[in-house]
C-alpha cells in the first residue's frame, strides 16, 4: 500500500511538536528539582562523597583491637662531613631505608619501607636529635607486598646527633581465624578502659589461678584504702597486705561500701569474683587482695578492670542491628496477620458483584437502623451483667476452671437444642420464643466464658512468665491475650447483639411487609424511616461533636436530627416508587472510599499518630502498618472476588443458600489462592515499610539508621543497611517460594 | 403444577428479554425450551427461580406466587427446584463431594454449614447421588479435575441433592459432545421418569428435543412462537422458530 504523504507529514509534525515539549517538560523538571552539575563537579562533595562511599564499604561488622607500631631508622642533618652511614637493618624484618641518608635541612628524602603487613596505612615522622618530639611528615599506605615508598621534605630540625625517620603503623590485632586477647581499649587512647558497673548491678570477673581452698578477700578502693575484708571461712586477721592488721569477717558481715564482694566461686585453675554495686559505678582502680585465711597472708592481688575481649570481636552495632532487625521482622509479621485477618471480611464489603444485589425494603431498613444504637446499648449492658458474673468467680482459680468446662457444656446442649442440625418446616413462633430466650441465656453465658478466659489467661500468663525464664516472653503474652480479650469483650459483645437485633428487626421488617395491608405500611414506614435517620444522623453528630469540642445540644441533637429526619422522609416517601433501597451499593462505596482515603497515607505519616498514642516504639510501628495493610489488602482481594467465575454463586444461590453460605461456598473457595498470593506480596512490602516506619519512631531497625546517619557514623549505618538488604532479599526469596508452593 | 403468567423481563438498559409469556407445565412433564441464542431461554429459566427478578407477571408453583415471596420463602421455594448449567458452575478448588454437598445448604444449619460441618446423613446422601451419576470414587477429587462429561454429572448429583420437585436444565449439553450429551441426557430422563421431578430443559439441538422432551416451547426475540408436542415441529415451524435462513443440522 503506498504511504500517504500528507498523513507522514501530520505525523512527523506531531512527532517534532511532541519531541519540543517533552524537552520542555525536562527543562522545568530539571530547574524544578535543583539539577546542578557543578555541584557534582565540585572537589570537595567528590572528596565527601568519596569518604562516604569508602565508610559505606566497610560495614562495622567486627571490632578490632588495634596496636602501634613504630619502626626507626637513623638519619642525619646535616650531612656530617664524613657522610654518614644509616644503621644497616635486618633484611628479614620490618624496616625502613632513606635515601639519601642525609640531607641538608628541609631537604627531600625517599623513605622505602619493606615487610610491612599488607595494606596497611601508617604515619611517617621525623624525631630530631635528643628529643621525644615526633614532627608529622606525611602519611603512607602499603602495598600488597607490604612495602612502600614515598618522597618527604623534611623539616628544617637537624642537629650534629643523629636523628630517626619513624614510620608508626596503626594495625588491626588478630584476624577472624586467629583471635588474639587483648585488654579492652574502646577509645584507642593506649589505656585500659575504665569499666564501669553494668545495669544489673552485678559484674563478675575471673581471677586467672586456682584460688585458695577458704580464701580472704579484700577490697581495695584506688586511695588504697580496705573498703571490704571477708572471708569464705572462719575469721582471721591478716599478717600482711593491704588489710594488715584487719580481721576477716565471713561474707555478708561486712557489707562494704559502693561496691562489695557478692560470690566468690573457686576453681581448679581459676576462679571468680562477683561485685555488686550501683549501675554506673566506676571500678577502675580497684582491686582485689585474696589471702590464704590459714596463714593470713596475701595470695595474689588482681585489678578489677583487667577486662580481657578478644579481637577482633562482634561490634556492638552488629549486635544492636541483630536486635532490631529482629524487630523488624516480628513488626512486618504481626502487621500482616493483623492486617489480613481483618481485611479478610472487609473485602468482601468492597466487591461490586457481592454487595450489587442486596438491597432492603424500606421498612426493613428503618427498623434496623433503629435497632442498631438499641442492640449496643444492650450489648455493653449483657456484658455488664456477664462481667460481674464473672468476677463472683474469678477470686479463685478453681472455680475460674470449673465455670470453663461447665458452662460451655451447657451452652452446647442449649445451642444443640435451639438450632437443629435439618430444619424440614418452620418452628411455630411459640418455639421461636423459646428458643430465643435459650440462646439469649446461653449467649450471656457465653460472654461469661470469655470474661472467665481473659481472666484465666491472665492468672496462667503471669504464673509462668517468672517459671519459663529464657521463654518469659511466652508468659507475657498469654497474660496480654487475656486482657485484650478482656478489653475486647464488651465491644464483641455490643457488636454481636447489635448485629442479632438487627436481624430481628430485619424480621419484624419482613413479617410487618408480609402480614399488615401495604397502605398501613406505606404510611408508618415515614415516621419509623424519619425516626431512623434522625437517630443515624445524631450519632454522626455526636462524633463530630467530640471531634471539634462543640457542645452546643443545637449542633449536636437538633440540628443533625432534623436533617437526618429530613432524608429519612425523603428516602420513605421516594420509595413510593423503589419498594427496595439499594444498601448494598452504599456499603460498597462507602468502604472503598474509607480504604483508598486509608491508602493513601503512607505508613510513616500514619506512625506519628500512633507514637502519640502507644508510645515511641515497634508497636506503634505495627500498628501503623497493619491499619495500612487492611485498607490495600481489602482492596486487592475486593479486586479479585469482583473477577471471580459468577457460576458457582449463581449455583449455590440457586439450592436455597443464604448471603453467608453463599460467600463460604462459591466465594471463598476461588479467592485462597489469589489471596494468599497478595498477602504474601504484603508481608514483602511490609517488611520492606518496616525498615524505614523507624525513621518517625516505629521501632526497627530504622530508628537505628536514622541515628547512624545523623551522627555521621556511617560504618554503622552500613551495617544497618547490610541487614536490612539481606533480610529484604531473603524475605522476597522465601515468600516467593511458598508462593510457588502454594499457588 | 408451575404455571407462567405474562411473564416479561426488561434489563436495565431497555433490553426487552421476554414478552409477555405464558404457558403451564404439569408435575411430571419432561418440557424443552428451543430457540435462538439470545431468545429469552436462560432469562425464562432463571426467572423461575428468581435468580433474575421478572419485571411483570406472575409465576405460580403449587399454587404459591414465586414472584411474591420473600426472600426467606424464596430460599425455601429455590431448595425444592434443582438447577443445573451449561458450564456445570462447579467450585474448581472444592472437592466434588463438597460441590454435591452444596445442594443441602439451603436444609441445613447455616450457622454449622459455614464452618464446614455437614449432618452426617446428609454427607451419605452425597454419597449415594455421586454414586447414582457413577461418580463414587471421585467424591475426594478436586472439581477441576474431572472432564466436561464428569463435571456435568457432579451438576446433576447436586441438583438431586436437593431432592427437587423441578429440575431447571439451562442448555446442559452444550458444552459437551454428542455421546455424552445423551449421557446427561438419559440421567435427566431417568429422574424425570423415575422420581417424577419436573424437568425444564433448554435445547438446541432438535434431535434431544425430539428424544426426550414430552412437549416443547420455542421462544423467538422473548416471544413465545409454539407451544406443542415436539413431533409438530415440521419444517415451516422451524423456519418460524429459527428464522428464515436457518437450515436443520440434527
Amino acid at each position: 500500500m503506498p504511504l500517504e504523504p500528507k498523513r507522514g507529514l501530520r505525523r512527523t509534525v506531531l512527532f517534532i511538536l511532541a519531541m519540543v515539549f517533552g524537552v520542555i517538560v525536562y527543562a522545568y523538571g530539571f530547574d524544578v528539582t535543583d539539577v546542578n552539575l557543578d555541584e557534582i563537579k565540585s572537589e570537595t562533595r567528590q572528596t565527601q562523597l568519596v569518604r562516604v562511599l569508602r565508610s559505606l564499604a566497610r560495614p562495622d561488622l567486627l571490632t578490632y583491637e588495634r596496636v602501634d607500631t613504630a619502626t626507626n631508622v637513623t638519619f642525619a642533618m646535616p650531612c656530617p662531613s664524613g657522610g654518614f652511614v644509616p644503621d644497616e637493618p635486618d633484611p628479614d624484618a620490618r624496616h625502613i631505608t632513606v635515601d639519601p641518608a642525609c640531607v641538608e635541612p628541609g631537604g627531600k628524602i625517599t623513605v622505602r619501607g619493606t615487610n610491612f603487613s599488607a595494606n596497611a596505612r601508617g604515619t611517617l615522622y621525623q624525631v630530631p636529635p635528643t628529643s621525644d618530639l615526633e614532627l608529622r611528615l606525611d602519611v603512607f599506605q602499603t602495598g600488597e607486598n607490604g612495602d612502600f615508598e614515598i618522597v618527604v621534605n623534611t623539616r628544617e630540625r637537624g642537629g650534629d646527633q643523629p636523628q630517626f625517620i619513624r614510620a608508626v603503623t596503626r594495625e588491626n590485632i588478630g584476624t577472624i581465624l586467629n583471635r588474639v586477647e587483648v585488654s579492652q581499649d574502646d577509645n584507642e587512647n593506649g589505656v585500659q578502659d575504665p569499666i564501669e558497673m553494668p545495669a544489673d548491678g552485678r559484674y563478675t570477673f575471673t581471677v586467672p589461678q586456682a584460688l585458695p581452698t577458704t580464701p580472704g578477700l579484700a577490697l581495695v578502693d584506688p586511695g588504697r584504702d580496705v573498703a571490704q575484708f571477708i572471708t569464705t571461712g572462719d575469721p582471721f586477721q591478716a599478717v600482711n597486705g593491704p588489710a594488715q592488721g584487719d580481721t576477716a569477717l565471713p561474707l555478708g558481715e561486712d557489707l562494704g561500701t559502693e561496691l562489695r564482694i557478692l560470690e566468690v566461686v573457686g576453681g581448679a585453675t581459676s576462679g571468680q569474683i562477683t561485685l555488686e554495686g550501683d549501675p554506673g559505678t566506676v571500678m577502675s582502680d580497684w582491686r582485689v587482695a585474696i589471702y590464704d585465711s590459714t596463714i593470713g597472708e596475701v595470695a595474689t592481688t588482681v585489678i578489677v578492670t583487667d577486662s580481657i575481649v578478644n579481637s577482633p570481636r562482634i561490634s556492638k552495632s552488629t549486635t544492636d542491628t541483630w536486635d532490631r532487625i529482629i524487630e523488624t521482622v516480628f513488626l512486618a509479621f504481626l502487621a500482616t496477620t493483623l492486617g489480613t485477618l481483618v481485611a479478610v471480611p472487609l473485602s468482601f464489603m468492597a466487591a461490586r458483584n457481592l454487595m450489587r444485589d442486596i438491597s432492603v425494603p424500606m421498612t426493613k431498613l428503618a427498623l434496623q437502623l433503629i435497632a442498631l444504637p438499641i442492640g449496643v446499648g444492650a450489648g455493653i449492658m449483657a456484658a455488664g451483667w456477664a462481667r460481674t458474673i464473672s468476677e463472683q468467680l474469678t477470686d479463685s482459680t478453681l472455680l475460674v476452671i470449673l465455670g470453663l468446662v461447665v458452662i460451655p457444656i451447657l451452652m452446647w446442649f442449649a445451642f444443640r437444642w435451639a438450632l437443629p442440625p435439618v430444619e424440614e418446616e418452620p418452628p411455630t413462633p411459640a418455639e421461636r420464643g423459646i428458643r430465643a430466650v435459650v440462646i439469649a441465656i446461653a449467649s450471656v453465658g457465653g460472654i461469661v466464658v470469655l470474661f472467665l478466659l481473659s481472666s484465666l489467661l491472665v492468672t496462667v500468663g503471669d504464673w509462668l512468665a517468672p517459671r519459663l525464664a529464657a521463654f518469659d516472653f511466652i508468659g507475657s503474652f498469654v497474660a496480654s491475650i487475656g486482657d485484650i480479650l478482656n478489653a475486647i469483650i464488651t465491644l464483641m459483645t455490643a457488636l454481636a447483639t447489635a448485629g442479632v437485633l438487627m436481624n430481628l428487626a430485619g424480621r419484624l421488617g419482613m413479617w410487618m411487609k408480609g402480614h399488615l395491608p401495604s397502605g398501613f405500611i406505606k404510611v408508618f414506614r415515614i415516621p419509623l424511616a424519619a425516626t431512623a435517620g434522625a437517630l443515624l444522623a445524631i450519632l454522626i453528630g455526636m462524633g463530630i461533636g467530640s471531634l471539634y469540642q462543640i457542645t452546643d445540644p443545637l449542633k449536636v441533637y437538633y440540628v443533625p436530627g432534623a436533617v437526618g429526619a429530613a432524608i429519612g422522609l425523603a428516602l420513605a416517601l421516594r420509595a413510593y416508587q423503589k419498594e427496595q433501597v439499594g444498601i448494598g451499593l452504599s456499603v460498597y462505596y462507602i468502604a472503598r472510599t474509607v480504604f483508598n482515603a486509608i491508602r493513601s497515607i503512607e505508613p510513616l505519616v500514619m506512625v506519628i499518630v500512633f507514637v502519640v498514642w502507644v508510645g515511641i516504639g515497634p508497636f506503634a510501628g505495627s500498628l501503623a502498618l497493619a491499619l495500612h495493610t487492611i485498607a490495600a489488602l481489602a482492596k486487592l482481594y475486593s479486586e479479585q472476588v469482583e473477577s471471580i467465575l459468577p457460576g458457582p454463586i449463581e449455583a449455590v444461590k440457586a439450592s436455597g443458600a443464604t448471603r453467608i453460605q453463599t460467600i463460604v461456598y462459591a466465594v471463598i473457595p476461588q479467592i485462597v489462592p489469589p489471596y494468599i498470593s497478595f498477602t504474601l506480596y504484603r508481608w514483602d512490602i511490609n517488611v520492606r515499610m518496616s525498615t524505614i516506619i523507624g525513621f518517625a519512631g516505629g521501632g526497627g531497625i530504622g530508628f537505628l539508621l536514622q541515628q547512624n546517619i545523623r551522627l555521621l557514623n556511617y560504618q554503622a549505618a552500613s551495617v544497618n543497611m547490610l541487614a536490612i538488604a539481606i533480610v529484604v532479599a531473603s524475605m522476597d526469596y522465601l515468600s516467593s517460594r511458598i508462593r510457588e508452593r502454594i499457588v | 403444577m408451575l404455571k407462567v403468567e405474562h411473564l416479561t423481563k426488561i434489563y436495565e438498559g431497555g433490553t426487552l428479554a421476554l414478552d409477555d409469556v405464558s404457558f403451564e407445565v404439569p408435575d411430571g412433564q419432561f418440557l424443552s425450551i428451543i430457540g435462538l441464542s439470545g431468545s429469552g431461554k436462560s432469562t425464562l429459566l432463571r426467572c423461575i427461580n428468581r435468580l433474575i427478578e421478572p419485571t411483570e407477571g406472575r409465576i405460580i408453583w403449587n399454587g404459591v406466587d414465586v414472584t411474591k415471596a420473600s426472600q426467606e420463602e424464596m430460599r425455601r421455594i429455590r431448595r425444592r427446584i434443582g438447577m443445573v448449567f451449561q458450564h456445570f458452575n462447579l467450585v474448581h478448588r472444592s472437592k466434588v463431594l463438597t460441590n454435591v454437598l452444596q445442594g443441602s445448604l439451603g436444609y441445613v444449619n447455616p450457622a454449622l454449614s459455614i464452618i464446614n460441618r455437614f449432618p452426617r446423613d446428609q454427607v451419605r446422601k452425597a454419597h449415594q447421588q455421586l454414586s447414582r451419576v457413577g461418580l463414587e470414587e471421585k467424591a475426594a477429587q478436586r472439581a477441576d479435575e474431572l472432564s466436561g462429561g464428569q463435571q456435568q454429572r457432579v451438576g446433576v448429583a447436586r441438583a438431586l441433592m436437593q431432592d427437587p420437585e423441578m429440575i431447571l436444565a439451562d442448555e446442559p449439553v452444550a458444552s459437551l459432545d454428542p455421546v455424552l450429551a445423551h449421557s446427561i441426557m438419559q440421567y435427566l430422563e431417568l429422574i424425570n421418569k423415575e422420581d417424577e421431578v419436573t424437568v425444564l430443559c433448554s435445547l438446541h439441538f432438535l434431535d434431544l428435543v425430539h428424544r426426550y422432551a414430552d412437549k416443547a416451547i420455542a421462544l423467538n426475540e422473548g416471544k413465545l412462537v409454539f407451544e406443542g408436542p415436539p413431533s409438530e415441529i415440521d419444517d415451516d415451524k422451524f423456519k418460524e422458530i429459527y428464522g428464515q435462513e436457518a437450515e436443520r443440522v440434527g
